[in-house]
């Protein structure tokens, strides 16, 4: 019976939602209640809405379908915060559906840039649920309060409907026309060059990696490709990623998405020790990078992660060193005093070169060019760069809650990134507990006095959404100061230019 | 403009246009374009009247132009190889002085048949994505080699003129990012120290490779790149107005004399089409014979030779094969009598009265012996070219005329290729990734030029042929003689076949070719 609720929820029209208002709107429900109503909804739908009757090619639904063993299987060692309950408390109380509505729809009042944005939900049982669209946030909230998804991902505004996809003639007709240009940093890619935690751990330790990461691609994408409006959101484990919502980087086409992304990546997570063959003279931009992470190698990559220490580790930097006179000579040195740690052998490399051990034909200035390649592979940043290379790819919202952690993916306020701490970012059974302080705090206060406080403002998650809160106004005003004068501008264009 | 005041007739063209989709020629109705500059970004569409014949001529040239600038291409040649060859192609068909060698009259009709004839093409190629694509690449190739040709001047004015939003860095920009400009864009100590800047989205491969200077979303590019990027700008532009084009097409209001034209044209781009001329007959040379075939089939490009091997194998041809097959042997010179005489031979099974009553007519009528006054007048059917072969209906079981490089899959086209004695494994290879790409005649000049690759070479080193007598073969016949050429080439040059050589022969043959077009 969930099975069915799952895999048959997306085909819950639009159309429909008007009655549910009258139905549900605000009684709480638990699960199975909620379920029943769904399952209603779904009845009502085939009669006005067929467009499942005959293609079963929905991505969803055989996804949906052909694992249903383990939507059933994990109900019972569900952590708390994955509990449909709490989710569905989390989405009524918490989530910033006003601002994210606004964020993504780029004025006050709905318009294609949200109506016909795709959502994906990833439900408790792990069903994946792709084309759902809304046309106002409100039925966003419901839908979200109803279902209960773990998460939910964001994708592109289509250039019809996603829901109606299905009842276009030519499937060339749907395709995405618009997205937010994305970012995706995460530390696994970091795994080669970190030595305090692997897979999905971090520390302080690595997350400066993260902190590096970010000031690069900001000082990037601000100062070389002038976007203004650029949201960096903690990926709720071990990452970040990166929402750039000016007008121009939402239209890009995939070749532009794809150029931007080549142009910052240099390093990838995979192969250790690729050579990407940097050319010098250094690109302005390297070396912009390169002067930002300089500090950060000293401190946070030579001391504390100390990649070189042990002998075996010391090989990887011996490889990086293209001079077979130099290594042999550092080999010797390190091999008659093991222990040395990486800050000594760094800086090692330019003593035993000083001292004479360099082949005839491998210059100093090689040998520095050689040290920026090092230190660029220690620092730069390691972007998934095919997340950014396509306007149709999905990326996590940001305020979800991620199921392994509970963390809730709040935006990093950049002015302050230093002081960014994951570690300290609210969990979602946190913040219920906090409601529930905060009343208990404010027992005395009227019922009206109450009211006035929201209940994320009782809680932890307050500095988060004003954040939010403040780059959304500022997005919204920009957009529209922009749209009065592209208005103005086609007015006089038009009359020429819409002649074909 | 002065006869419109006076009589006010003509007026009525010039009637403010109501519909609002027409608005576009309301400024330019009728107009003659002046043409300031020798390359066009063909922007703007003609207005002005051309007769039917120049429209057809015009495109036909092009074609040519085109046609010949993607054999280039398909057999690997160099940039530079490129532009020898296809310089006096396109003096011949394409003409196109700079302002200062050939300004006023002729200079503007040159340019004129130029805009147009782009149009004409654009409108007969936009049908398919594929000829779309196709021609986009093709004219963007066109539009490079000429630009490269262009003259320092003419084209800096040119490009100056172009819409395109760019704008130079200035001194002052110049001295405060100098290092920067030059570590980004890898400028060398020689090098012109200019840069000009564009929205970034404008150059996304320099970006992508990090070529270039980035300031709040401006890419400072140095000038070097600066062809490239018109040149891109280019295809982007053709592309996007071949598709408009194609959505427009079906729309055309056309009162069914453009029609045909376009298709004519856009079906020549299959193969260019080739007239057939008497001078390839090597009936001048050599007389052939019903006996001789045999040996001189040797010298017979595969469609023909597969004939003649199906026909030897089964003593039987197929109404299409015998038709096909008949043309091309009086092409080369067979006269009727020993035609008759050759099949009444090779179809060793039939009666002869069975073949008097069913076979010999057809083959007087290919002749022009027998048939209506038109037929007769015209001297029979002209042997088929390579457009013919491959735009006909392929042949179905039982059938083997067509060109086999089309007909045949492409394993069995490299056993039928093995059988004829063609077994280098690199020509082969050449061959399937030509009819891969559905280049069908291209797969067969390779096939050719391998064959005679010792003679070619000889004759283009001593330069004994004229550069038309060397052009991409497009049809079957012409095939044969040049294979036939070259095989006797001592043989012919010193006189025993009774004939001075190549060179009268093939500047006849070239300018009846493009006669017959």
């Amino acid at each position: 019976m969930e099975d069915s609720d799952m895999t048959d929820a997306p085909a819950a029209p639009l159309g429909n939602e008007e009655e549910e208002q009258v139905t549900d709107l605000p009684t709480p429900q638990d699960a199975t209640a909620g379920a029943s109503t769904k399952l209603e909804d779904m009845f009502g739908d085939d009669s006005d809405d067929d467009d499942d009757e005959f293609s079963s090619s929905a991505p969803a639904r055989p996804a949906a379908s052909s694992q249903p063993d383990p939507q059933s299987a994990p109900a019972p060692s569900k952590p708390r915060y994955a509990e449909p309950d709490t989710l569905r408390q989390f989405y009524s109380r918490l989530f910033p559906f006003r601002p994210l509505f606004q964020w993504l729809n780029h004025s006050p009042t709905p318009q294609p840039d949200f109506q016909n944005r795709e959502f994906a939900f990833v439900l408790p049982g792990g069903a994946y649920i792709r084309y759902q669209s809304f046309a106002s946030a409100d039925l966003f909230r419901k839908q979200c309060i109803q279902m209960t998804p773990e998460r939910f991902e964001i994708g592109p505004q289509y250039s019809i409907n996603p829901r109606d996809r299905k009842t276009l003639r030519k499937a060339s007709a749907f395709r995405p026309v618009m997205k937010e240009l994305v970012f995706d940093i995460d530390m696994t890619d970091y795994d080669p060059i970190r030595t305090c935690c692997s897979g999905a751990a971090i520390c302080p330790k690595c997350w400066q990696f993260i902190t590096m990461a970010i000031k690069v691609v900001d000082a990037a994408l601000r100062e070389d490709f002038g976007f203004q409006h650029i949201l960096w959101v903690y990926s709720g484990r071990r990452g970040a990623h990166a929402w750039i919502s000016d007008k121009r980087a939402r239209e890009m086409d995939d070749t532009k998405r794809r150029a931007l992304a080549n142009y910052l990546v240099l390093v990838s997570g995979n192969e250790q020790g690729k050579k990407t063959g940097i050319k010098r003279p250094l690109h302005p931009h390297i070396d912009r990078s390169l002067k930002i992470l300089n500090p950060y190698f000293q401190t946070d990559v030579l001391a504390d992660q100390d990649p070189w220490h042990s002998a075996e580790r010391a090989e990887k930097l011996l490889a990086l060193l293209p001079d077979k006179t130099l290594t042999t000579a550092l080999q010797k040195k390190w091999d008659s005093s093991p222990n040395r740690s990486s800050n000594q052998k760094w800086s090692d490399i330019d003593t035993v070169a000083e001292a004479g051990n360099l082949s005839a034909t491998f210059t100093a200035k090689q040998l520095v060019e050689a040290k920026q390649d090092i230190r660029l592979e220690y620092t730069y940043p390691r972007l998934d760069a095919e997340v950014s290379k396509k306007l149709n790819h999905l990326l996590k919202s940001p305020f979800v809650v991620h199921p392994g952690t509970g963390r809730v993916c709040v935006p990093i306020d950049t002015r302050s990134l230093e002081d960014f701490d994951p570690f300290s970012v609210p969990t979602v059974t946190q913040l219920l507990q906090e409601i529930d302080a905060w009343d208990a705090e404010h027992v005395g206060m009227t019922e009206e006095d109450r009211a006035k406080v929201q209940d994320w403002q009782r809680t932890s998650l307050k500095p988060y959404v004003e954040y939010f809160r403040g780059y959304v106004a500022g997005l919204l005003k920009a957009e529209s100061a922009a749209g009065k004068r592209g208005r103005e501008e086609e007015g006089v264009a038009g009359s020429e230019s819409m002649e074909f | 403009m002065l006869a419109a005041t006076a009589a006010p007739r003509i007026d009525a063209k010039k009637r403010a246009v109501l519909d609002p989709r027409k608005r576009q020629f309301a400024k330019a109705q009728y107009a003659e374009c002046e043409y300031s500059h020798r390359m066009n970004f063909y922007t703007t569409p003609p207005t002005g009247d051309v007769s039917l014949e120049e429209f057809e001529e015009w495109g036909i040239a092009r074609l040519k132009v085109l046609a010949e600038l993607e054999a280039c291409q398909f057999r690997n040649k160099s940039p530079a190889e490129t532009e020898e060859y296809m310089k006096p192609v396109l003096d011949k068909y394409m003409r196109l002085s700079s302002t200062g060698a050939r300004s006023g009259e002729a200079g503007q009709l040159e340019r004129k048949r130029d805009h147009y004839s782009h149009w004409t093409l654009r409108l007969a190629f936009s049908s398919t994505a594929d000829l779309r694509q196709r021609f986009a690449r093709l004219e963007a190739q066109l539009f490079k080699l000429r630009l490269q040709h262009d003259n320092a001047t003419e084209r800096k004015e040119f490009i100056a003129s172009l819409p395109m939003s760019w704008e130079v860095v200035g001194e002052e920009e110049k001295r405060l990012w100098l290092d920067d400009l030059k570590a980004a864009t890898g400028c060398r100590r020689d090098d012109d120290e200019s840069w000009f800047k564009v929205e970034w989205e404008k150059v996304p491969e320099l970006v992508e490779r990090r070529q270039c200077l980035l300031k709040r979303g401006k890419a400072y590019v140095h000038v070097r790149e600066q062809l490239s990027m018109v040149v891109n700008e280019f295809s982007r532009t053709l592309e996007s107005g071949l598709e408009l084009a194609a959505r427009h097409l079906p729309r055309l209001d056309e009162d069914n004399r453009l029609g045909p034209i376009l298709h004519h044209l856009s079906q020549s781009f299959v193969a260019p089409d080739a007239g057939y001329s008497e001078s390839s007959s090597i009936g001048d040379i050599t007389v052939p014979t019903a006996a001789s075939i045999d040996g001189l089939s040797q010298h017979f490009p595969l469609c023909m030779q597969n004939l003649h091997r199906e026909l030897r194998k089964n003593s039987h041809l197929k109404h299409f094969g015998r038709l096909q097959y008949t043309l091309f042997l009086k092409g080369i010179g067979l006269s009727l009598q020993e035609c008759i005489v050759f099949w009444r031979k090779s179809f060793k099974l039939i009666a002869d009265d069975k073949f008097k009553s069913e076979y010999l007519y057809n083959i007087r009528h290919s002749y022009g012996d027998v048939g209506g006054d038109a037929n007769r007048r015209g001297r029979g059917y002209t042997p088929y070219s390579c457009q013919k072969l491959l735009t006909e209906a392929p042949p179905s079981a039982g059938q083997t005329h067509g060109c086999p490089y089309r007909t045949y899959s492409p394993d069995n086209l490299v056993g039928l290729l093995q059988s004829v004695g063609v077994s280098d494994r690199a020509l082969l290879q050449g061959v399937r990734e030509d009819v891969g790409k559905q280049r069908f005649h291209i797969a067969c000049n390779r096939v050719f030029e391998h064959a005679h690759r010792g003679s070619l070479k000889k004759v283009k080193d001593e330069n004994m042929w004229p550069a038309s007598e060397l052009d991409t073969i497009l049809h079957p016949n012409t095939y044969f003689k040049r294979s036939f050429l070259l095989k006797n080439l001592g043989n012919v040059r010193s006189g025993d076949l009774g004939v001075v050589g190549g060179d009268g022969v093939g500047t006849q043959e070239s300018a009846a070719g493009a006669g017959e077009l």
